[in-house]
């Protein structure tokens, strides 16, 4: 009897593949609560839409994409504990990072140690990929802070006709990795800051520093915050009366900016790797169609908050499924190797050609962004509407 | 420019501490407890406002009554769940507890509220004035003249009113208080409620120049502790002083040192006042009579 019970259990499972073959284990360690938690779910959302579509059309080498996601609650020790937990313990094949460069720094170094990939589909930090370790298992799909930097100053210059910028930096590592870029970006050309300041997220009154740059004739300001504290600037300069024009990092797509800074929202122009608005090539038009149809509260572009996280992690999560397939492997050594075979793909965001070599870690430049400011509640690119 | 700039500055985000640290110095002078969760109460008074003004529709008048009713009501539980079962026993687990009873709190709030901070933008606050040269938002004049308000009622009750003596006699011989005919558990309960009561008060008078979010009170509530120390404790117009001083030292080295120094020399210059005066700027020296 206990024969012939083994024997159809072993038969049924064999009847269903998905069974006999364990899936692959995609790992996301992101803000799911807290001020960053829209992004957490915007990185989510693209995540799961790729791993649907890879999944439908069979997954690789033979087996299904699964995610598991946990919170990091924006903190490093948090991050690394989450981190630990999804490398060791349930053994994911890759761990997807979130918004927040200090939590992406804390986690690189024990996926180096543990010699598991690690994907940042948002973090904008410099040493994250860059990070000195050889061999580096860390890869990107996302803004870098030295190439933004550069492109702040670039549409500055071209845009507001900016000679003396003044820096509004958040104080944490983001805001330093920032602070190092945009002092190379200035200083290659030529060019000396106003003056440099630093605000906490806590921060209710940033006027202080804003009279400082003012006072050091700042023509143009260069700000970098996630969404809460840039829209405390914002809305400290609406109290100055000081019409300046801003040129920020991504930070205030991360929530809703215009709820937050006020009417004064439209002025602060930053940058983006995707928009949803606009001519869209046919994948655009392909991955909003999937997001309406898995999220109801997704009834158009506009509903897509923070594009970026949904378009950074949509095309991660592809290049990820050709990095396993180019390997042949989901071992942690030979997927490091198959991100640098990974040939052409056409990606949501661009299409990607050899995106990853050994010097290169980061799959987005400077040619792949998009200047965007919020009108209403939506990322409409710059001038779209007014 | 500058200095009235920081001047501003400073007395806004100044009386804001000082409205916390009224907390803390109301359960102090009544009990020699505090609420070291006051930034949680505060976070609750915006969030409670936020709730029913903009969610539920409520006009701001009655949504401010509610949730200052909600927030002594919170006050009260506090009380008689994190300090009551410990201070009774002789024990300082209070201490830790009043702290584990605010993570709850802010917790609760993170999802029930949400993740997300939310603007709460009242139509009064919008405009202001400009004071030489320096445009002010109303709210900047509204939040110090709440903060000295409550200090010289607080001040008036405690010293010029019977029942504000009572209150007093509670924390110098409970025992002697209870046979005296005053209901000491009812007086500490209720120094609570109010203590919350004005921490809720600064919540959503502080909203409008910032958000509503779960962890909005944290940083706060660290920086009242500190005025309520520098200030002297027992003293509600030291607390409230003390306040407005720490709001301008931070506003002035900003403006003039940059951002860089503000947080390493604000609380450097707390430790050396209190090394140089122990009992606060404004407090004295506890006597002990046997």
């Amino acid at each position: 009897m206990f024969k012939r019970i083994v024997f159809l259990v072993v038969g049924i499972l064999a009847a269903f593949p998905a069974f006999s073959q364990e899936t692959i284990k995609i790992g996301l360690v992101t803000a799911l609560s807290g001020q960053s938690a829209a992004a957490g779910e915007a990185i989510t959302r693209g995540l799961q839409i790729a791993i649907d579509e890879l999944n439908t059309a069979g997954g690789v080498l033979g087996r299904k994409f699964e995610l598991v996601r946990r919170d990091d609650e924006a903190t490093p020790a948090k991050g690394v504990l989450a981190a630990r937990e999804l490398v060791f313990k349930e053994k994911v094949t890759v761990l997807f990072g979130g918004l927040d460069t200090p939590v992406s720094v804390a986690i690189v170094p024990i996926m180096n140690e543990a010699k598991v990939p690690f994907m940042g589909p948002w973090a904008a930090g410099t040493p994250i990929t860059k990070n000195g370790a050889n061999p580096n298992f860390v890869f990107r799909v996302s803004a870098v802070d030295e190439i933004v930097d550069k492109a702040m100053l670039q549409y500055a210059q071209k845009n507001f006709n900016t000679k003396k910028p003044g820096m509004i930096l958040i104080n944490n590592p983001w805001g330093q990795s920032n602070e190092a870029g945009l002092k190379a970006a200035l200083g290659a050309k030529g060019i000396t800051a106003a003056g440099i300041e630093k605000f906490e997220g806590s921060d209710v009154d940033v006027v202080p520093q804003l009279t400082r740059l003012k006072a050091a004739g700042a023509d143009t300001l260069f700000l970098v915050g996630n969404v809460g504290p840039s829209a405390q600037v914002v809305k400290s300069l609406d109290r100055m009366g000081w019409k300046v024009p801003i040129v920020s990092h991504w930070g205030p797509a991360g929530g809703r900016f215009t709820e937050l800074a006020g009417p004064s929202a439209p002025s602060v122009h930053f940058v983006q790797t995707y928009s949803f608005f606009g001519n869209q090539r046919p994948v655009g038009t392909k991955v909003l169609k999937m997001l309406m149809a898995k999220y109801p509260d997704i009834k158009s572009a506009g509903d897509v908050t923070a594009a970026v996280g949904v378009a950074n992690a949509y095309d991660a999560m592809h290049l990820v499924a050709l990095a396993i397939k180019s390997a042949g492997s989901t071992d942690g050594e030979k997927l490091r190797e198959g991100f640098y075979k990974i040939g052409s793909y056409d990606g949501l965001i661009k299409s990607y050609k050899s995106p990853f070599t050994p010097d290169n870690h980061d799959a987005i430049n400077e040619n792949d962004y998009v200047w965007t400011q919020f009108i209403n509640n939506e990322i409409l690119p710059v001038g779209m509407k007014k | 420019m500058l200095v009235t700039t920081a001047l501003i500055t400073g007395l806004g985000l100044g009386s804001m501490y000082g409205l916390l640290a009224l907390g803390f110095h109301v359960t102090y002078s009544v009990s020699a407890t505090v609420n070291f969760a006051q930034g949680s109460s505060m976070m609750l008074g915006a969030v409670f406002a936020y709730v029913f003004t903009v969610r539920l529709g409520l006009p701001l008048f009655a949504s401010v009554l509610i949730s200052l009713s909600l927030c002594a009501a919170y006050g009260a539980l506090v009380e008689l769940l994190a300090v009551r079962p410990f201070a009774r026993r002789g024990s300082n687990a209070w201490l830790m507890a009043t702290v584990a009873l605010g993570i709850v709190a802010d917790n609760t709030v993170l999802f029930t509220f949400g993740k997300e901070p939310r603007g709460f933008q009242m139509a009064w606050a919008q405009g202001g004035v400009d004071v030489a040269g320096v445009h002010v938002s109303y709210l900047q004049i509204v939040i110090p003249a709440v903060g000295l308000l409550f200090a010289f009622l607080l001040s008036f009750f405690s010293n010029k009113t019977r029942q504000g003596k009572a209150m007093l006699a509670v924390v110098q011989n409970p025992e002697a208080a209870r046979l005296m005919g005053i209901n000491v558990p009812v007086v500490i309960c209720g120094a609570y409620a109010l203590s919350t009561a004005f921490a809720g008060a600064g919540g959503i008078l502080i909203a409008p120049l910032f958000n509503v979010n779960a962890d909005m009170g944290t940083v706060f509530g660290l920086k009242a502790f500190a005025v309520a120390i520098l200030g002297g404790i027992g003293s509600a117009w030291g607390v409230m002083l003390a306040g407005l001083l720490f709001g301008v030292v931070e506003a002035l080295i900003t403006s003039f040192l940059g951002s860089t120094y503000t947080q390493i020399l604000t609380f450097a210059l707390v430790i050396v006042a209190l090394a140089l005066k122990p009992n606060g700027l404004f407090g004295k020296a506890e006597v002990k009579k046997v």
